[in-house]
């Protein structure tokens, strides 16, 4: 956190370029030029990774949708076969697969809110109010991230066992209601998006302290917000360890789900790689409609002081 | 009374909104880590009803219980061959991304592509992919007459493939950081170099790496904080389980840990693990930070 010398009285670091859509104060955006040339190996290096990058996933696709004794053939298939809705079929009455994405989209929606809520209110709080212990609790923040979330498993799970919240999807939801990192994205946003002047017109007209933040900031924040959302939904979606060791395979999230196809002893691959598409489908059918507002928002939170 | 409700908001408020995070943080995040260490203090059992205290006894026992070690040559093992070639491999992407490109954005989405699909999901893909019988790559060892390898039995080849996973799943989230850390490095230092002859290769390490280490440094602590706890991958490959494969030959510190706590329910014991796998986490972090500092100083 070097920026902080540079900043004035407030101690928080230098805000960042916007998000999105977010408004455009400087006159000069930091853009480089990109006059270099660059020629067809670039290009061809490209389509390498892409081709890395895509193929695993095309492939699982092609395994999903043949029969599980196709895949020993030689030479294997490399096509998408006619299996698909079998194989669809198959997993749900394997596994409670339903329940699972049901749990799952729960589980991501609520976490979803609960963070960007609370870390809108804290950011607002971080980046617009002045208040004792500020640049203390910032860094607390900060320091939070860098925490490695296994460690505390034990007492976690101890903990649910004493509230009997073991197996159910409160046990699931409840360490992850709030994030540092959304705290540190929408501070970031914020100090550089809402002005301040407006907040002090705000408080001219007699606005509580609640209502600027109903009425001023979160229309701001909007974009920030919607990023931040979309991160969190795809981590709570994605989210393993915790969900392992709390749920049971008859009331799964997808991942937990996803464990019990897999760890059998004769593996199926069709059936598994089923059940890995639909459970990435949705993420990726987001992806498709906002995956460059994703990359925007993931390329501003990494810049850190 | 108006203005001393107005005064009250405004000196009471900023806390009522960080308060949220700072107490859920605490009780579900913070205090679990720290009575973990009171845990490992004890012989504590989630079969038994007391819990004696028996100090630093199962430390002393996981510094002599050789599965640990083994683990924690694993994770490290795994770490290296992964995170290496991961940053590379982004930092040449970036690099490469960093001209005026055609098609910015589809580039960039499929190389995030492999960063949203579940670590779950790419242990699975990437199991079917190393088969032993019927995975394409042993295929394709095959037909170029290179014999097959049975990928998860050996610890070299478990090992290898584990890092491709995590290599395919990060290369291109790592390489959208450098990218926007390579952004706001000045054009004309580029353009100066263009100018006195330099190519492509020496402007990435003479210009651009020093110019972005601060995000080469958090990129390193970063993958140092999430290797050190590498689950699922191992877990799910080839059906390997918690142990790692049949010899243990991929278990990580966290399969470890979650053996001992949720398979023999030994919490106190799974508690030191859990505390020395924090020492860890932060003496590798901290020698990764000197390190790095130290390569681009000399």
């Amino acid at each position: 956190m070097t920026t902080t010398s540079t900043q004035r009285s407030t101690g928080l670091p230098r805000p960042t370029v916007p998000v999105g859509g977010g408004p455009r104060r400087r006159k000069h955006q930091v853009r480089p030029l990109r006059v270099r040339r660059v020629n067809k190996t670039t290009y061809i290096i490209l389509s390498a990774f892409l081709f890395f990058s895509g193929f695993p996933l095309y492939y699982s696709v092609v395994v999903a949708s043949h029969d599980n004794g196709v895949l020993g053939q030689v030479p294997p298939p490399l096509l998408p076969g006619d299996q698909l809705f079998t194989n669809i079929q198959r997993v749900f009455d394997t596994v409670a697969f339903g329940k699972a994405m049901w749990n799952s989209l729960l589980v991501s929606a609520v976490i979803t809110f609960s963070v960007v809520l609370f870390s809108s209110l804290a950011g607002f709080a971080f980046a617009k109010l002045n208040f004792r212990g500020r640049p203390g609790l910032y860094v607390a923040v900060i320091a939070t991230m860098m925490v490695p979330s296994q460690l505390g498993i034990i007492p976690l799970y101890m903990l649910m066992a004493k509230l009997q919240l073991i197996d159910t999807l409160y046990a699931v939801i409840a360490p992850s209601l709030v994030s540092a990192f959304g705290v540190f994205f929408m501070t970031q946003y914020l100090s550089a998006a809402v002005p301040t002047e407006l907040l002090e017109a705000g408080r001219v007209d007699g606005c509580s302290t609640l209502s600027l933040f109903w009425h001023v900031v979160l229309p701001i924040a909007r974009p920030a917000a919607a990023v931040l959302g979309m991160l969190t939904f795809m981590q709570a979606w994605n989210d393993f360890f915790w969900p392992l060791v709390v749920l049971t395979p008859e009331n799964p999230t997808v991942q937990v789900s996803l464990s019990t196809i897999a760890s059998g002893y004769i593996t199926d691959f069709s059936l598994t790689l089923t059940g890995t598409a639909l459970a990435t489908l949705p993420l990726i059918i987001v992806f498709a409609f906002l995956g460059k507002q994703i990359i925007h928002g993931i390329m501003q939170g990494a810049i850190k002081g | 009374m108006k203005t001393w409700l107005h005064r009250a908001d405004v000196k009471a408020s900023p806390y009522l909104y960080v308060s949220p995070f700072f107490l859920l943080f605490g009780a579900l995040g913070a205090f679990p880590l720290l009575f973990t260490a009171w845990v490992s203090l004890h012989d504590w059992s989630l079969l038994a009803d007391d819990h004696p205290f028996i100090g630093l006894q199962n430390y002393r026992e996981l510094l002599k219980d050789s599965f640990f070690w083994n683990a924690l040559g694993n994770t490290a093992s795994m770490w290296v061959l992964s995170t290496v070639p991961q940053l590379i491999f982004a930092l040449i992407l970036a690099h490469i991304l960093n001209n005026r490109l055609r098609g910015q954005t589809m580039w960039r989405t499929g190389l995030l592509l492999p960063n949203i699909t579940s670590v779950v999901a790419v242990a699975i893909i990437f199991g079917q992919l190393f088969g032993r019988d019927f995975g394409i790559i042993n295929y394709l060892l095959g037909v170029l007459d290179l014999g097959q390898i049975d990928w998860q039995a050996g610890t070299a080849s478990s090992h290898f493939a584990i890092s491709v996973m995590v290599i395919w799943r990060w290369t291109g989230y790592n390489a959208l950081i450098y990218l926007a850390a390579m952004q706001a490095v000045p054009d004309s230092l580029h353009e100066a170099a263009i100018i006195d002859g330099a190519s492509s290769a020496q402007r990435l390490w003479r210009i651009t790496i020093p110019s972005i280490r601060p995000t080469i440094i958090f990129t390193v602590i970063v993958s140092t904080i999430g290797g050190m706890q590498l689950f699922a991958e191992p877990l799910l490959f080839g059906g390997g389980g918690l142990t790692g494969g049949s010899d243990r030959q991929f278990q990580t510190l966290s399969l470890y840990l979650f053996e001992v706590g949720f398979g023999r329910f030994d919490f106190g014991y799974a508690s030191a693990t859990a505390w020395l796998m924090f020492v860890v986490i932060v003496v590798a972090a901290a020698f990764n930070f000197v390190l790095i500092r130290r390569i681009r100083r000399s």
